[in-house]
Parts: structure tokens; sequence; C-alpha cells
């Protein structure tokens, strides 16, 4: 069975090759150079959370709500995909839920603190497609976006899309 | 909600499909990205060796294996200890050449290639190139210069996966120019 060490190796070269790619030929990253890049790492995420969360959840019975899946993404997920739950889940009752990891797995690598705070960013994009993903595949469509003031602790806002 | 049994083999299992279902997530991106699959594959290899340089230190501190005395023993080191460490596999090591500067690795099962099928518009694509990479790369940073590639793939047909190993010789240790 791979090793954790496996994925986080990955994981770092694929953002690396990603900013690479797009940056090859020009001088300076553009803000929408960034974006496409973001873009292309959650999309890649999002695929892989549709499959995780189909084998994770294959023999478990159907959720009762929305709360319910929250609480799995924070607790079973969390613990399958970063190692660990989540620290703190806060909800407005109203579709937002906010996820705090204190020590989130793709950033204990980076830093303790602020240095390289703005690479942070990339390390995020493809885990938000990871929580986007499974969320779609258990009914939710969603927008998930992160944010880091202080590494390695990390926040994901989770925003459920009402049809 | 949680399951309590076999929670140590599902974590495994679980972080096995997280590496498993990345890669092809990966290799689906390159795919998008490059017109053909020989380019695929260079990118593959090129990201492997970019891992292979990092992924040598991270085996050395956890393996403390020491300096392997002939390519023999690297072999069996490669198979026994690196393959069971990360992929969880332990690959037999075959067919030597006569001078003993080249012998196969041979995966009865393939980490990688879980869940994965080749479409028909991708038959010189090889799928698990970043394998051959990341040896390449970590056994660069221990002063071997060696080639490695995919002969049998079981993605493309074959009974098992073969990756063919050879030695090309010894990288001289070369410290940077005013260092001590």
């Amino acid at each position: 069975m791979a090793d954790d060490a496996l994925f986080e190796f990955l994981h770092m070269e694929i953002v690396s090759h990603i900013y690479k790619e797009q940056q090859s030929g020009k001088g300076e990253m553009d803000n929408k150079d960034r974006a496409v890049c973001v873009s292309v790492l959650e999309g890649m995420g999002f695929r892989v959370g549709q499959g995780l969360i189909e084998r994770l959840t294959r023999d478990s019975p159907s959720f009762k709500d929305e709360l319910d899946i929250m609480k799995f993404i924070c607790k079973d997920f969390w613990t399958k995909v970063f190692r660990r739950q989540v620290d703190n889940l806060r909800t407005n009752h109203q579709g937002t839920y906010v996820l705090q990891d204190n020590k989130f797995s793709m950033l204990t690598q980076l830093s303790s603190g602020k240095q390289y705070l703005d690479q942070a960013p990339k390390y995020l994009a493809f885990s938000c497609g990871v929580v986007r993903g499974a969320l779609s595949n258990l009914g939710m469509e969603s927008v998930v976006t992160a944010e880091v003031s202080v590494m390695p602790s990390c926040k994901f806002q989770v925003v459920i899309q009402k049809l | 909600m949680s399951r309590q049994s076999n929670r140590t083999t599902d974590s495994k299992k679980m972080n096995s499909e997280l590496f498993t279902l990345t890669y092809g997530a990966l290799v689906t991106q390159l795919c998008k990205d490059y017109e053909n699959d020989e380019e695929v594959n260079k990118q593959l290899d090129k990201m492997g060796y970019n891992i292979g340089v990092r992924l040598i230190e991270d085996f050395l501190a956890r393996s403390s294996i020491g300096r392997c005395q002939d390519f023999r023993e690297t072999a069996d080191v490669i198979a026994k200890v690196a393959f069971k460490m990360y992929l969880g596999i332990t690959p037999s090591v075959t067919n030597w050449s006569p001078a003993g500067d080249e012998f196969s690795l041979i995966l009865e099962s393939n980490p990688l290639v879980d869940f994965v099928e080749l479409p028909d518009n991708h038959s010189t694509l090889i799928y698990s190139n970043l394998l051959c990479g990341v040896l390449r790369g970590a056994l660069e940073m221990v002063q071997m210069a060696v080639d490695v590639k995919f002969v049998q793939d079981t993605l493309r047909g074959d009974n098992v996966t073969e990756i063919r190993m050879k030695f090309i010789k010894r990288i001289e240790e070369n410290l940077p120019a005013g260092d001590e």
C-alpha cells in the first residue's frame, strides 16, 4: 500500500510542474496565470475527491442531513485523506461551514509560522478540489476556498450552493 | 458512522487510493496538455526524476541502509526495501546480464494502475513512467548513473510488469568549486 510520503512528494511535484508549465516563456506570472494554475490543481483534486468518497462510503448508510455529511467530512474523510480530524467546525446553519485544521498535512512541511505564506495557496488548491469533489458526489454542490494566516493552521470555507 | 474494524488496513488502503487516484489525475492532465504519448512519457520521467532526487533522502533516513557494495546489492535494496517501503510490493530481481550490469524487476502487481485502463488512442503511453524517473533520480544522488525503462506492462496486455535497469557508470562526487 502506498506510503504517505509518496503522495506528499507527488503532490509537491505536481504543483511545481503546473506552475513551471504556466510560466514557461514569460518572465513573471500575472494573476491570470496563477488563477489558471489554481484552477487546474483544483480540477485535479475534484476528480480525486469524487473517487475517494465513492470508495469510502460504499458500505455506509445514507446521511441524515447536510450537517451529518459535514461531520463525516470532518471526521472520517479528513482522517483518511489528511491523516487527522478537523479541529473545529463552525457553521451559520445557512449553508456556510468553516473547517479549521491546525496542522494541515499539506502545510506542515512548508513552514510553521509566517514564512512562505504567499506560497501556501499553491499547496491548498488541490485539497480544496478534493473536498469539493467529495461533497459533489454526496449530492452537495459547493464552493471551497482555503485561507492561511499562520502555517500549518488552515481554514477551509465551504459554501453549499442551493439550486 | 465510523467503522471501527480494520482501521489501520483501511487507512493504509485509503492512502494508497489517494496516491493512485492523484497519479491518475496527473496522467490525465498531462494527456490533455501534451499532444502525444511520447511527450507525456517524457514529462512523467522528468517529474519522477525530480521526486527521486528528494525521495532518496527520505529513504536513507528511514531505512538506515548503508552503502551498497555492488550493483547486485543495490538491486536487492531497491526491490526488497524501497519498493516495499513506498509501494508495499516486493518485485523480484531476475534476468541478470552476464556482465552483472543489467537486471529486471518483475512486478506482479502495480499499485499505480489500480482502476486504470488505457484507452485505444494511447497505446504508446507508458503510464507508470514516473517510476523510471524516480529510480533514475534517486540512484543519481548516490553516485550511480542508470538507465531505467519498462519492457513489459500489464496495462498494455503483458502478463507482468517488467522494469529493466542498466548500470551506466559511477558518477564522480563533484564538490562545488571553493568547497573544502
